[in-house]
């Protein structure tokens, strides 16, 4: 049923979203937004979606009923919308679709094109459901006759001793189907980090923002995704989601120790025929040593490479080490189309950085 | 499925409603027919955000407020049980996912409603016809749309929404549409220092070179204000506005939809508490002595009570509405009002009084005729009520952002409120001339009653009156004592210390 009002509401929208896009900067280097993640929703604080009155100043006070005495708390109230006094700050839901819809717009990103045999899609039908309209082949004559008898006994026209039942049209049922897909293009990002001493909480929480983004923007573009984390000093393991963000090690750093860990990791289960695979690492570019960095190049392009739709380097800024190994990569792969770069000193950073990795469409 | 479509009226309703209606009839409610309509949540939330009317031009804040009310459906925080139309036949719409006892609960209340929109004075000068008016806007702006596009229409629609509470709502017999300017009547040229004497004293008593001098100062001072707009100054700024402003037709159409329905809605904001306090009060009587089966009483009970439910740190009308009624009731039944009863110093004497008047009903319908909700406070909400019925005054503590009681002064709380309560909470803005300077811009004055008025907002609204007038326009505005003039003339707005350089406005409010 369409409503009336569904034009406004999406109209009401619509300006939420174009607010969201003009601070889009903003909210892409807001931790908070990822800690209010839902499952499927976030919630987004948006100004200005207001028209404007003449009016008095903040006006908190008023008149309550209770028990208490002067100077005693009566809770908190509603809460003010903060920073910019007078400006009304209003929660937004959004899927995550959304969010990269608007992200994708506001970069001019394109849209993935999934490896090429992977899309084919088998879609099986199954009559699970029942819905309310449906051609008369389908009707459902049980669920009708309860709908009818169920509407007789409320408004009280039922009569036990002369058990007649009408169905009304709005009584009938049909049986539904429902489309079944079979996997499609399959994705898997494996995110690598570097959690050698160098690599500090504010550098954690540039990988944790940067790899939101990623996520939520590859999400976007494949039916089922997956994540795997790897964390790395001098050796490598694979991690869950919590510790990757919260683990934090000493010691020196050996990149290729981590590219090895991932190699098994796909060899063992993600098929590059039937996965598309991206991968992301995170580090502050300081590695043991030359021969190791040389070890690197040489596992991703006779490795890695050939398996993934990209691999992403992005090299935060330390206060330690000599961040030298995009410097490697860029000697030895700057032409390779997979092999993407970028340095992300701040959260500002995060954006064009996004940009430099999807914005060619891999 | 159309989203308007009617379901069958269950029988046993239709069986109840005759039942409520005729013994609310008996108590002496009067009211134009009710039809009611069953709706689920979802036309429920759209009837609601579109202020109770089934279509209203097409504009995103409808939208937003539907968004709010379903979020608040979802999240559990909150339903609405019941829409009342102020209209003749009213429309009321009931949720068809309530119990039997809600039901009734809520036709009973919407009788109480019906009744006070029939009666209530401030009432009388709102259109009875508003569900075909409203279908008539609606279909307006569209034609204007289909004309201009959307976004050109849906700006203006922006601009005029944020200036539509410039109304002069209390003015009860100003005409509300479209009308000539409206000229003071040229007074009777009389000398007005006139003293009475005996003819042959006259010319000694009064001068006539005195005399004609006073006359040539009213007469000149009458020519003055022949090229003086307003008359004087003028609450209803919307009006003004569109007399006085260049717009093009469909712009003058759109803003005049605007004020209309403002001016529709007004009343219903100036007698919130009334309004409710009254429904409230008939469910509950009605309910209560006839209606609720002996089954249902808990039901009943735990829904009246979350009516009522007034928690800490917030303000429920439907609370302090009802037992200000009950309050009035018993009063005027005890004779517990008037001079003798207000001066007894004898506690226990006060609290035993009882006359036997018994003109509590009568009282309350008087009350519920002419009252609006800034008198009746004002008039009724005695410290004997405020009292009993443990009202405090909260603000924020600056420092915790904690709620706290400030005070349980009567004095102060009636204050309060009636300060929350008049104009709807709004600042009272005049027109006070729309030639400032003899530059044809256009100056408005807050009226400061005690509180001054937010800048950010006064500016943003300020752009908004210039994109209407299309000339400067000006703001006069005391904020901490100091008497300001907002200036927006298209590019940065101004804000400079009124002194006595600047040109004086036509009137003076301040």
């Amino acid at each position: 049923m369409i409503l009336k009002i569904e034009k406004d509401h999406q109209r009401f929208r619509q300006i939420v979203k174009g607010r969201i896009r003009e601070d889009l900067r903003k909210f892409l280097t807001k931790g908070e937004l990822i800690g209010k993640e839902g499952k499927h929703l976030i919630s987004i604080p948006v100004r200005g979606v207001e028209l404007p009155h003449f009016r008095y100043g903040d006006n908190s006070g008023g008149v309550g009923a209770g028990d208490g005495s002067e100077g005693d708390s009566v809770g908190k109230g509603r809460t003010q919308g903060g920073e910019e006094s007078g400006q009304h700050i209003m929660e937004v839901d959004l899927t995550l679709d959304d969010l990269a819809e608007i992200l994708a717009e506001e970069l001019k990103l394109p849209r993935i094109e999934p490896k090429g045999k992977h899309r084919i899609t088998t879609v099986r039908d199954k009559y699970s459901g029942i819905r309310r309209v449906g051609p008369e082949s389908l009707r459902h004559f049980k669920r009708s006759f309860k709908e009818a008898l169920k509407r007789q006994i409320m408004v009280g026209s039922y009569d036990p001793a002369n058990p007649i039942i009408i169905p009304q049209k709005k009584d009938i049922r049909y049986r539904s189907w429902k489309e079944i897909k079979s996997p499609q293009s399959n994705a898997v990002i494996v995110f690598m980090m570097d959690v050698s001493g160098s690599m500090g909480e504010e550098q954690k929480e540039l990988v944790r923002l940067e790899s939101f983004w990623i996520d939520t923007w590859l999400r976007k573009n494949y039916e089922g995704i997956e994540s795997r984390y790897i964390v790395h000093d001098v050796a490598a393991k694979e991690v869950d989601k919590q510790t990757f963000y919260h683990l934090r090690e000493d010691g020196g750093t050996k990149i290729s120790s981590a590219f090895r860990a991932c190699k098994s990791l796909l060899d063992s289960h993600y098929q590059p025929e039937e996965w598309n695979i991206y991968l992301f690492h995170f580090s502050d570019g300081d590695n043991s040593s030359e021969a190791d960095s040389r070890d690197c190049v040489r596992i991703l392009r006779e490795q890695l490479l050939p398996m993934c739709n990209m691999f992403g380097y992005c090299q935060v800024a330390s206060a330690y080490g000599s961040g030298n190994f995009i410097n490697v990569l860029h000697e030895h792969l700057r032409n390779h189309e997979k092999v993407l770069t970028s340095r992300v000193n701040s959260k500002d950073d995060i954006y064009d950085s996004i940009k430099t990795f999807f914005g060619k469409g891999h | 499925m159309s989203s308007h479509e009617i379901g069958p009226f269950p029988a046993e309703l239709l069986a109840a409603k005759k039942q409520i209606r005729e013994r609310a009839r008996s108590y002496g409610l009067d009211f134009f027919p009710v039809i009611f309509e069953m709706c689920d949540y979802e036309q429920m939330n759209q009837v609601a955000a579109y202020g109770g009317f089934p279509q209203r031009y097409p504009h995103w804040r409808f939208g937003a407020e539907y968004e709010r009310l379903r979020k608040q459906h979802f999240y559990g925080l909150g339903r609405i049980y019941e829409m009342v139309i102020n209209n003749d036949p009213c429309y009321a719409y009931l949720q068809e996912s309530n119990q039997l006892v809600d039901q009734k609960l809520v036709i009973a209340h919407v009788y109480g409603h019906a009744d006070f929109f029939k009666n209530n004075l401030w009432f009388k000068q709102t259109n009875r016809k508003m569900m075909d008016e409203m279908a008539n806007h609606s279909t307006r702006v569209r034609r204007h749309v289909e004309k201009k596009g959307f976004d050109t229409v849906e700006k203006f629609l922006d601009i005029c929404l944020s200036v539509e509470d410039l109304i002069d709502p209390h003015s009860m017999f100003l005409q509300r549409g479209p009308m000539e300017p409206a000229r003071l009547e040229p007074q009777r040229e009389q000398a007005l220092n006139k003293f009475k004497a005996k003819d042959y004293l006259d010319r000694y008593i009064n001068p006539p070179e005195l005399m004609e001098a006073q006359a040539k100062k009213e007469r000149d001072q009458r020519a003055k204000m022949r090229h003086v707009s307003p008359v004087q100054p003028t609450r209803d700024v919307l009006l003004y506005i569109l007399q006085h402003a260049q717009l093009d037709d469909w712009q003058v159409d759109c803003l005049s939809i605007i004020r209309e329905e403002a001016y529709y809605f007004a009343p219903q904001g100036m007698t919130k508490i009334m309004n409710e306090g009254w429904a409230s009060y008939w469910h509950s009587t009605l309910m209560t002595r006839h209606f609720v089966e002996a089954c249902d009483i808990i039901d009943y009970a735990d829904h009246h009570s979350g009516t009522v439910h007034m928690p800490p740190g917030s303000f429920n009308p439907y609370k302090i509405g009802l037992e200000l009624f009950r309050d009035i009731e018993d009063r005027w039944n005890k004779g517990k009002f008037g001079k003798e009863f207000e001066e007894s110093e004898n506690l226990g004497e006060k609290n035993r009084w009882d006359k036997g008047l018994g003109q509590g009903r009568q009282k309350i319908f008087e009350v519920r005729r002419v009252y609006n909700d800034v008198n009746f406070i004002d008039e009724f909400m005695t410290a004997d009520f405020i009292e009993k019925h443990k009202l405090y005054q909260y603000g924020r503590d600056a420092h915790t952002g904690q709620l706290r009681i400030i005070s349980r002064d009567p004095q102060r709380i009636r204050q309060t409120l009636l300060y929350q309560l008049t104009n709807m909470g709004r600042p009272f803005i005049y027109v006070v001339d729309g030639n400032y300077a003899n530059r044809g811009e256009l100056y408005l004055a807050h009226q400061h009653n005690g509180q001054d008025i937010e800048i950010r907002y006064a500016v943003e609204t300020l752009k908004n009156v210039y994109k209407l007038w299309q000339r400067p326009v000006h703001l006069q505005a005391r904020i901490d004592d100091d008497m300001i003039l907002f200036t927006f003339a298209g590019d940065q707005p101004k804000q400079q210390p009124i002194h006595d350089d600047l040109p004086k406005p036509a009137h003076l409010v301040s």
